[in-house]
């Protein structure tokens, strides 16, 4: 009975490590091309094409780009800003609802868990949305629209909902509510240290939501001066002479318009992705899906 | 104390800290996704900037007309059902693969990092992405390309190839989402105890046997949800997706329109605000009725996971 059983699980093991690694490998190729070919010459790329190792070796797209770095700090500047800032109001009024949703005493919470999730199964479309921001609020070039628009999801508050309702005893609440404590200190000293491994994952959710916007920017705000990261880099990739403006006073003729266009990409997407290592850990147990409904 | 209080007022006041502390929430809410449902009579009215959402004149059913008549209404329709069908297809099954793969092999050093490899592509933008499509498939540079002429091949232009995006969509979608997936159905299996599996092997049950007896039922809640969530969202497609990596590419228009970019081009090209709303209407209506009949028939056959 057990070579049998042994070599079976052998068999499936070896399938396994080889479809992952496949699969993972795939995933990161792109990554690693990217970063290789944004190294290339100019002149390598248009003759050779783009390859697994340059022919040329050059830092002049990099050089490029920071040769003037006023435009580009900016840019970062404000995208650290709106990413920070909406994350971090996100978060908090988020969790709070969370915490709010998980109290069993509340006679309402189950409609008010629908009064969200019903935002998902309906909705009004772009175009009275469209009308109200522009039209109605008047939120078109302002950095409130940058941080509204992406700011609350219902997905994720029902997620913290159900963490904070699965994971912390009631009996807490209760005790301490014995003690004294109002419903605020109990969400601020209990309900958000006890839920750090989901607001993390949320965090982060919420972070990449803000980082990677351009469908924001391109909708609302006109103003180049306001364009965060992500839209510039859109406008780079989809009209290389962008790349004039926002390299200022540079010659054009002599541009590396081809590893510019992979130089930048790098530059857009590599801040985001150092925050992961710190994430990382609280991950699984965060992101428990548990039963999403209203 | 007054005697008489009403139950409802009662309950406010009880809680009424409980109920302040969701107030920034409902607001945003009502804001933002409850004004505009309301703003919905956009699409019976001829829409001007004077008037606004509610004090333009009516024109009843004009705009669908125009959207019906169109010809791009049932284009449209069958472009995001098949996608996203094909999508939900993918991403369920390569995600429970490659859940179960990781939770199965022992290796502690190998589940991380592929989990974090696996992950990476949820990081990007589907800006980025365009620039990875471009660094790979670009017509004059692209590294395909490049790979095709070297072996003597001819070039390939995969943006006057319609037919190929039937298949590059889908691999683009799960390549993004599959590692965010499986996490997703790892967390599900990450609670589940092991000495189910050791009694199981004790038993003589094979690895299959385990993985379809044990491991399977244990991912079934998930399973569903997910599928639930995506069937909701059958009629809503990734305009991300599309819009970056397709854009206004006239040549692969027939191939890849879906509503939710033919609504931008109405509205953002066009400022065709009647059209553009009639169309967001209609997928809105259509979302709805599809989440009400799945749900009525879950509600039926598998109580515990019906949405609401």
């Amino acid at each position: 009975m057990k070579p049998r059983r042994s070599r079976d699980v052998a068999r499936l093991h070896t399938i396994a490590y080889i479809a992952v690694s496949l699969f993972a490998v795939f995933a990161v190729f792109p990554f690693v091309m990217l970063l290789i070919n944004s190294f290339a010459s100019e002149h390598a790329i248009i003759n050779y094409g783009y390859s697994f190792w340059p022919r040329e070796l050059s830092l002049s797209a990099y050089s490029m780009i920071f040769q003037s770095p006023q435009k580009m700090m900016r840019t970062y500047g404000l995208t650290i800003f709106i990413t920070t800032a909406g994350t971090l109001l996100s978060l908090f009024f988020s969790t709070m609802a969370a915490y709010v949703l998980s109290r069993k005493e509340l006679r309402y919470r189950n409609a008010m868990s629908f009064f969200l999730y019903f935002t998902q199964l309906f909705n009004g479309g772009l175009v009275p949305y469209y009308i109200l921001i522009s039209k109605n609020l008047h939120l078109q070039n302002s950095l409130l629209v940058l941080i509204l628009t992406p700011m609350f999801s219902v997905l994720n508050i029902l997620i913290l909902r159900n963490f904070v309702a699965n994971s912390i005893p009631a009996s807490l609440f209760e005790s301490a509510k014995i003690d004294g404590a109002n419903e605020i200190t109990l969400f601020i000293r209990i309900a958000i240290p006890l839920s750090t491994p989901a607001i993390a994952s949320i965090g982060l959710l919420t972070a990449l939501g803000y980082w990677n916007d351009w469908w924001t920017p391109m909708m609302f705000i006109q103003r180049e001066s306001m364009y965060p990261l992500q839209f510039t880099l859109y406008q780079l990739l989809s009209s290389i002479n962008f790349a004039a403006a926002m390299v200022n006073s540079l010659p054009v003729i002599n541009m590396p318009k081809e590893s510019l266009k992979l130089a930048m990409t790098v530059v857009a997407t590599g801040p985001i992705i150092l925050v992961y290592p710190f994430v990382q850990r609280y991950f699984v147990k965060g992101i428990t899906l548990g039963a999403v409904k209203g | 104390m007054p005697l008489r209080k009403g139950p409802v007022l009662h309950e406010f006041r009880k809680n009424s800290l409980l109920y302040l502390m969701f107030i920034p929430v409902a607001a945003y809410f009502i804001v933002f996704a409850y004004v505009p449902m309301a703003g919905i009579v956009v699409a019976f009215k001829e829409f001007n900037y004077r008037g606004g959402m509610f004090g333009s004149p009516w024109n009843g059913f004009t705009n669908f007309r125009y959207f019906f008549l169109s010809g791009k209404a049932w284009l449209v329709t069958k472009n995001t059902f098949l996608y996203n069908v094909v999508f939900l297809g993918c991403y369920t099954f390569f995600s429970i693969t490659l859940a179960i793969f990781i939770f199965e092999v022992e290796s502690r050093w190998f589940k991380k990092v592929s989990q974090t490899m696996l992950f990476l592509p949820y990081f990007v933008s589907w800006v980025v992405v365009n620039a990875f499509v471009y660094n790979l498939f670009n017509y004059e540079y692209g590294l395909v390309n490049t790979i095709i002429k070297t072996l003597g091949g001819h070039a390939f232009d995969i943006y006057r190839n319609p037919a190929t995006w039937h298949f590059l969509l889908p691999v683009f979608y799960t390549w993004k989402w599959v590692g965010f997936g499986s996490v997703l159905y790892l967390a599900a299996l990450s609670g589940m105890d092991h000495e189910c599996h050791e009694a199981a092997i004790i038993d003589g049950a094979s690895i299959t046997q385990r993985i379809r007896r044990i491991t399977l039922p244990l991912l079934r809640p998930t399973i569903i949800i997910l599928i639930l969530l995506g069937v909701g969202r059958i009629m809503r497609g990734d305009f991300d997706m599309f819009y970056q990596l397709i854009g206004n590419n006239g040549r692969l228009i027939d191939a890849t329109d879906i509503i939710d970019t033919l609504v931008f081009r109405s509205l953002v090209g066009m400022q065709d605000f009647g059209m553009a709303s009639a169309t967001g209407l209609y997928q809105s209506v259509l979302c709805f009725a599809i989440i009400m009949i799945v749900n009525s028939f879950i509600r039926r056959y598998e109580k515990d996971y019906a949405l609401f």
